[in-house]
């Protein structure tokens, strides 16, 4: 096939309110269409700058490669718009639609203005049709990295949360962990556990370990971390919540908690506690 | 019993040992193992990925379902491609570690299965097997 020049700019060129008007009633048509997050105008608006930027690109003559400088105002636009679709909660597929979805307008467009040359159509549905998955493809790939961001962020908010530090009684904090107790994670919890110490001047914290699956020897050592940090500041420990299935795998994976005083439940690390502080409970 | 079909997943990240720990607890539960048998399962997975992390450069772990003698059970593969180990039977050893962990985990994990095999070859990669019974 001889290497002619694209018409695709031609194309754009000519029917840019046409292939606005298609692509328009395609995405509201889709079944990934999201009235409830974003409005038509608001659509359309997003459409027409696309639109208006891909045609500017187009006009240097660079119809494939969309990594030049000229096809960076495209990409640009692409990125914002696909890391505001994330945030706002639009799924992979009904962001990649966005792109997709013009598809079928240009190739209708081309099929009117080729349609005796087949050669050439075919020859120009490719070239389309490579330009907009490219598009496509890195509209989804924003997405996904704006999504795993978003998620980022949000398991260190959920990391921060989990790890509450109760005051149960004056001198006494109790600690409920709950997952895993990773290095991240033992990081905030101890930062969390000291400053509670401090703050309400406590010398008993009981860590409790009902809610962790599993206790390998990363979390048996950062426990013991913790323990031993508390200790430093003058804060008595006692790790409670030992369940049975857990006991037995700390025994043969060789790990102990040391001097750190151990109790079955958070109910009798508890009574330990008030009994350490000379508290009777009646 | 519908037959499970054996599955690798990437052991990269930190994250990957959760989703690993994850796919083994499932995998039990559907098996129908006990509780402590799940969790001493877990516990060796978490041990070794974490090894083929910080030792092993990353790698993967295989899931596989051997039934033989009339017995099933699950098997777990560790794979990595880094360093290696030079000397087996002191990794083995309890306390003994290279970095900064607590020593435990090879020696461990022997401990909580009912088969433990270990290949390494020094620049070539490290190879765990681990096998519980029902
Ligand atoms: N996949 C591996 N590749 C290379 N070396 C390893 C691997 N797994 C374990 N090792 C070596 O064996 C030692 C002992 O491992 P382990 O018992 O899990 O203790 P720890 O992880 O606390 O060091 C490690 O410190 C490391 O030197
Ligand atoms: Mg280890």
């Amino acid at each position: 096939m001889t290497k002619q020049k694209s018409r695709l700019i031609e194309i754009f060129e000519k029917y840019e309110q046409e292939i606005l008007e298609d692509w328009m009633r395609e995405q509201i048509a889709s079944i990934t269409y999201r009235k409830d997050l974003l409005t038509e105008a608001g659509l359309r608006k997003q459409s027409a700058e696309l639109m208006g930027l891909i045609i500017t690109a187009s006009r240097s003559g660079n119809v494939t490669d969309i990594s030049a400088p000229e096809w960076k105002p495209v990409l640009d636009f692409l990125a914002a718009t696909s890391k505001t679709r994330a945030a706002q909660g639009f799924t992979t597929q009904e962001t990649a639609t966005f792109i997709f979805s013009l598809k079928q307008p240009v190739f209708a467009r081309m099929k009117l203005e080729l349609g005796t040359n087949a050669v050439a159509l075919a020859e120009e549905i490719w070239i389309a049709t490579v330009l907009l998955d490219k598009l496509g493809l890195f509209t989804a790939e924003t997405y996904q990295k704006s999504r795993e961001d978003i998620i980022r962020r949000q398991q260190m908010e959920l990391l921060e949360l989990s790890t509450p530090v109760i005051k149960i009684w004056e001198g006494i904090l109790v600690l409920p962990l709950i997952g895993t107790l990773d290095d991240a994670r033992t990081q905030v919890v101890m930062e969390n556990l000291l400053q509670n110490v401090v703050d309400t001047n406590s010398s008993i914290a009981i860590i409790d370990i009902t809610g962790v699956p599993a206790v390998d020897t990363l979390v048996a050592q950062n426990l013991i971390k913790t323990v031993s940090a508390a200790r430093l500041m003058g804060a008595h420990c006692i790790i409670s919540g030992i369940r049975p299935q857990i006991a037995q795998t700390m025994v043969h994976l060789g790990v102990e908690f040391g001097d750190v005083v151990t109790k079955a439940s958070l109910a009798d690390a508890l009574k330990y506690a008030f009994q350490q502080a000379g508290i009777t409970v009646t | 019993m519908s037959q499970k079909e054996p599955e690798t997943i990437e052991i990269k990240i930190s994250e990957d040992i959760l989703r690993a720990r994850q796919s083994v607890r499932t995998c039990m539960v559907d098996l129908g193992f006990s509780l402590i048998d799940q969790t001493k399962m877990v516990t060796a997975a978490s041990e070794l990925a974490r090894n083929t992390i910080d030792y092993g450069k990353g790698g993967t772990m295989r899931i596989e379902y051997p039934a033989e003698e009339g017995r099933t059970g699950i098997r777990l593969i560790f794979l990595d491609h880094g360093p290696g180990i030079a000397d087996i039977q002191q990794a083995l050893k309890d306390g003994f570690t290279t970095g900064s962990g607590l020593g435990l985990g090879l020696g461990g994990s022997k401990r909580l299965v009912n088969d433990f095999e270990i290949r390494s070859e020094p620049d070539k990669g490290t190879q765990v097997t681990v096998t519980r019974w029902r």
